[in-house]
């Protein structure tokens, strides 16, 4: 029985058992529901095998708002403990495991996804391709990324969740400070999903350098095109780091080396450098494209061209240079000297140059238009005043001497959800909010969807605004509990009822989208919005093929002068289009990688040795494959065309 | 399937100048990959913690033969490339395999050169040092490992199948693969022996 025991929960209580019986009857419910509607074969042909990027762009939001519930669960039970004094609702060990999971899986599991989600359906459609430059290699990409959150969220039932934080600085997230399996999980669980970021990454960039419509030059690019672009070069760039640190993290835990631990040789802050040398890029690779969905937003519902297009480009540039400058500002108290800490004061300072010239961009295409306060522009609009306070608070966190006084206090936690939530958050419900109808054919109601938005802003300031005055009066982060002469208490209190609105706002979203299902109208066309660039151009649902025919561009926004100007976007006649077949390798090769990664995380050594050969073989049999695509016939484009254009 | 005869076979076809480039990107990813180990094995490198040091380890001859190898292999596949350009299939067929043999005799070399290490006393366990000298030596030893069965796989396809534009792209973009593992061996050779035998 010994070999079991590595699977027990080091801590459990009452909550971790009813999740185990929860997710058993979940997962015993989907069986069971898909076999009594007979919709397995459905499943596997239409998503588990599709290289579309329409479908892979759906499968990784519906990824990103399942883990969005649970990293909320997290950060309410979080809130509901610091909530009064000297409470007993989690133990510390409980609420280390909860904070750790909750900044992993909201930050990796949710957000990255999120935007990921955004960027496979949006972007071939903004440049007018035909799918991403590797689709079979997108598909592996999303089960990676879905195999990775998979075995991260199964920690809480077996073996033990992480309890390092999301950082995992050593030496707390070594062996003698973290004996669980937690922290395993950690290390490999993000491994894996960070192998199918970084081809995210490398797929996107050639997509957008290379397959954009005739005409479309670089600098005729949607911003959101361009947003992408800059993430996906930051992605390129940073991950590896990542890759790099979280094998040497797991190769000082299982195998016994001295890269991170405090003896022999080894050097602790080196993981501290090496993470945020990929942490830093990482919350750019975040709001970059957030900043993309708010241009084209803000454009569409002011009626008016995005002001200083050249400055919006230029900017996402210089904050991508500056992001691999700044990594040593989250750690200014940990003794690198003055001239070090001023260096990086001064870069991280300078960020907020290219982002004020942003804010001002957005400021001024709002000037004198025409606006229509839709739910994505009410989200936008919320966005600039919260993100500005975030953005002038953290110019406060860059000034090192100052730094002393906030760091590791909950002024940090204000400022960073503070630019996280209206910034990227805001933004994905945003896109959300502007792209559904293109993705599914109706629109979410608008007036749930205002009250979602303005429940989410008054209860993210109630929610995190008092931090910023407890922590300038040093109550520290990650502290489980304080006593009630603090003072904390009724700050916290007011805390934990903006979490609780703030959660009535989720729970919004689930309704808005049982409710627009259920009564949306599904005669909305294929441009409800009234909006400018291409993606809107092509019929909605969006034909496998994207577009009938390449379009052909001459401006930055092809389609609003196509319908103001008469340009004629789609010259010729329709030829045979090349498409990618589907194919069941990158799921297989996701499970395999599951199974990899569940054996190493327990120290289970032959089936990880026949887990490794297995990819290797998936490997090789691709590269015997002989795969040519298919034709989709002249006569078949036809007869979609005219179906669509009978729709609509 | 377009195909543009102007271009080099490996270029001929949309596709396969989307895999070209793609592959450009993912070395750049490679760079950083790299790079980071580099990074910290400057870090590491007086971290010894009483065990061996870089001086005391590193032999020149072992070094000097890998360095010899993987030079020379990088060499034949530059003339495996050009004689696939020229559509001389066999040629190129045996400066592949000279390639990946050389290839070998660079990991016979680097194991027996490992199992030294042992010997003296330099696990991967005994100090920082040793485990950044292992992991970056290792990673790049991997890669040409996983390179290996690469190059034979292709040369595989290339006999059943002949000069495609496909099997061209792949031999072309594992030449690419195979310069960069170079590249990287002239940093170790540079950076992690020479100076550390000074």
């Amino acid at each position: 029985m010994d070999f079991f025991d590595r699977f027990a929960i080091p801590n459990p209580s009452p909550v971790i058992y009813a999740s185990m019986v929860a997710i058993g009857l979940t997962v015993l419910a989907i069986i069971a529901g898909l076999t009594h509607f007979k919709k397995w074969g459905y499943l596997w042909r239409e998503w588990l095998t599709t290289v579309d990027h329409k479908r892979i762009g759906v499968m990784y939001l519906i990824s990103a708002l399942l883990m969005l519930f649970r990293g909320g669960v997290d950060a309410v039970m979080l809130r509901a403990q610091l909530a009064t004094p000297d409470a007993k609702l989690l133990d510390a060990q409980h609420y280390n495991e909860i904070f750790s999971t909750h900044g992993v899986v909201m930050i990796l599991f949710m957000a990255m996804p999120f935007i990921i989600a955004l960027f496979n359906f949006v972007v071939p459609l903004q440049i007018g391709a035909r799918d991403v430059a590797f689709p079979r290699l997108n598909a592996l990409s999303f089960w990676l990324f879905f195999m990775g959150a998979m075995l991260f969220n199964i920690s809480f039932v077996l073996g033990g969740s992480p309890d390092a934080g999301w950082t995992s600085y050593f030496p707390l997230a070594g062996n003698q400070f973290s004996e669980s399996v937690g922290t395993n999980y950690y290390m490999i669980a993000i491994q894996i999903a960070g192998i199918g970021t970084l081809m995210t990454g490398v797929n996107f960039m050639t997509t957008i350098l290379k397959m954009r419509a005739p005409g479309m030059k670089l600098m005729k690019m949607p911003m959101f095109t361009w947003s992408a672009l800059v993430a996906n070069l930051i992605i390129v760039f940073a991950f590896p780091v990542l890759t790099v640190a979280l094998a040497m993290g797991t190769m000082d835990r299982l195998f016994g080396t001295h890269f991170f631990s405090t003896d022999a040789g080894g050097l602790d802050m080196l993981w501290a450098n090496l993470f945020w040398v990929w942490g830093h890029p990482e919350v750019y690779i975040l709001i970059l494209p957030a900043f993309g969905i708010y241009s084209e937003i803000i454009s569409t519902f002011a009626k008016r061209n995005l002001y200083g297009y050249k400055s919006m480009v230029w900017s996402m540039v210089v904050i991508a240079g500056y992001s691999f400058l700044v990594w040593a500002h989250h750690f200014f108290t940990m003794g690198q000297g003055a001239l070090t800490n001023s260096i990086f004061s001064i870069t991280t300072m300078a960020i907020a140059v290219p982002t004020g010239v942003k804010i001002f961009n957005w400021l001024f295409t709002l000037w004198r238009g025409k606006i229509q306060m839709t739910v994505p522009m009410l989200y936008s609009i919320l966005f600039i005043p919260l993100f500005t306070i975030g953005g002038v608070t953290g110019v406060m966190l860059a000034m090192s001497a100052a730094d002393y006084q906030y760091h590791n206090t909950m002024f940090l936690v204000a400022h960073f959800h503070n630019v996280i939530i209206p910034g990227v958050v805001f933004a994905m419900l945003a896109g959300l909010t502007y792209y559904w109808p293109k993705m599914f054919g109706f629109m979410l109601n608008e007036k749930i969807g205002k009250w979602t938005a303005w429940l989410l802003s008054i209860g993210f300031v109630l929610a995190f605004f008092p931090m910023y005055i407890t922590g300038l009066d040093g109550q520290a982060r990650r502290m489980y509990t304080y006593s009630a002469s603090t003072g904390f208490g009724p700050w916290n209190m007011a805390a934990f009822i903006g979490a609780l609105i703030m959660a009535v706002g989720f729970a919004l979203i689930v309704y808005n989208i049982y409710y627009s299902v259920r009564y949306a109208s599904r005669d909305i066309g294929s441009d409800p919005w009234d909006a400018r660039t291409l993606e809107w151009a092509t019929h909605t649902p969006v034909p496998e093929y994207n577009f009938a025919i390449t379009p052909q561009i001459d401006s930055i926004e092809p389609f609003w002068d196509a319908k103001k100007n008469g340009q004629e976007l789609f010259k010729g006649k329709f030829e045979k289009i090349h498409m990618p077949n589907s194919s069941g390798m990158p799921f297989i090769m996701g499970c395999i990688f599951f199974a990899w990664g569940f054996s190493f995380v327990f120290s289970i050594w032959i089936p990880l040795i026949i887990t490794t050969i297995g990819i290797f073989v998936c490997l090789a049999l691709r590269s015997f494959e002989v795969d040519h695509g298919h034709y989709i016939t002249v006569d078949e484009i036809e007869e979609t065309e005219t179906k669509l254009r009978g729709a609509n | 399937m377009k195909i543009d005869n102007s271009l080099p076979l490996e270029y001929s076809t949309e596709e396969n100048q989307l895999k070209v480039l793609g592959f450009w990107i993912f070395l750049g990813a490679e760079v950083m990959l790299f790079g980071t180990l580099f990074a910290t094995f400057f870090t590491l490198v007086h971290r010894t913690a009483g065990g061996p040091t870089g001086a005391e380890l590193f032999e020149i001859t072992p070094v000097l033969i890998e360095t010899f190898l993987l030079l020379a292999s990088s060499f034949t596949i530059g003339l495996g490339i050009h004689a696939m350009r020229l559509g001389r299939k066999n040629a190129m067929l045996a400066f592949f395999g000279i390639t990946l043999l050389l290839g070998l005799g660079f990991l016979g070399v680097e194991i027996f050169d490992f199992v030294q290490y042992v010997h003296e006393g330099a696990t991967i366990q005994t100090s920082g040092f040793t485990s950044i000298l292992f992991s970056t030596l290792g990673t790049h030893g991997a890669h040409v490992s996983v390179g290996f069965f690469w190059g034979l796989f292709i040369m595989l396809q290339v006999k059943k199948r002949g000069l495609t534009p496909q099997n061209a792209n792949k031999a072309f973009i594992f030449s690419l693969y195979w310069h960069f593992l170079d590249v990287v061996w002239i940093f170790i050779f540079s950076f992690i022996y020479l100076k550390g035998m000074m």
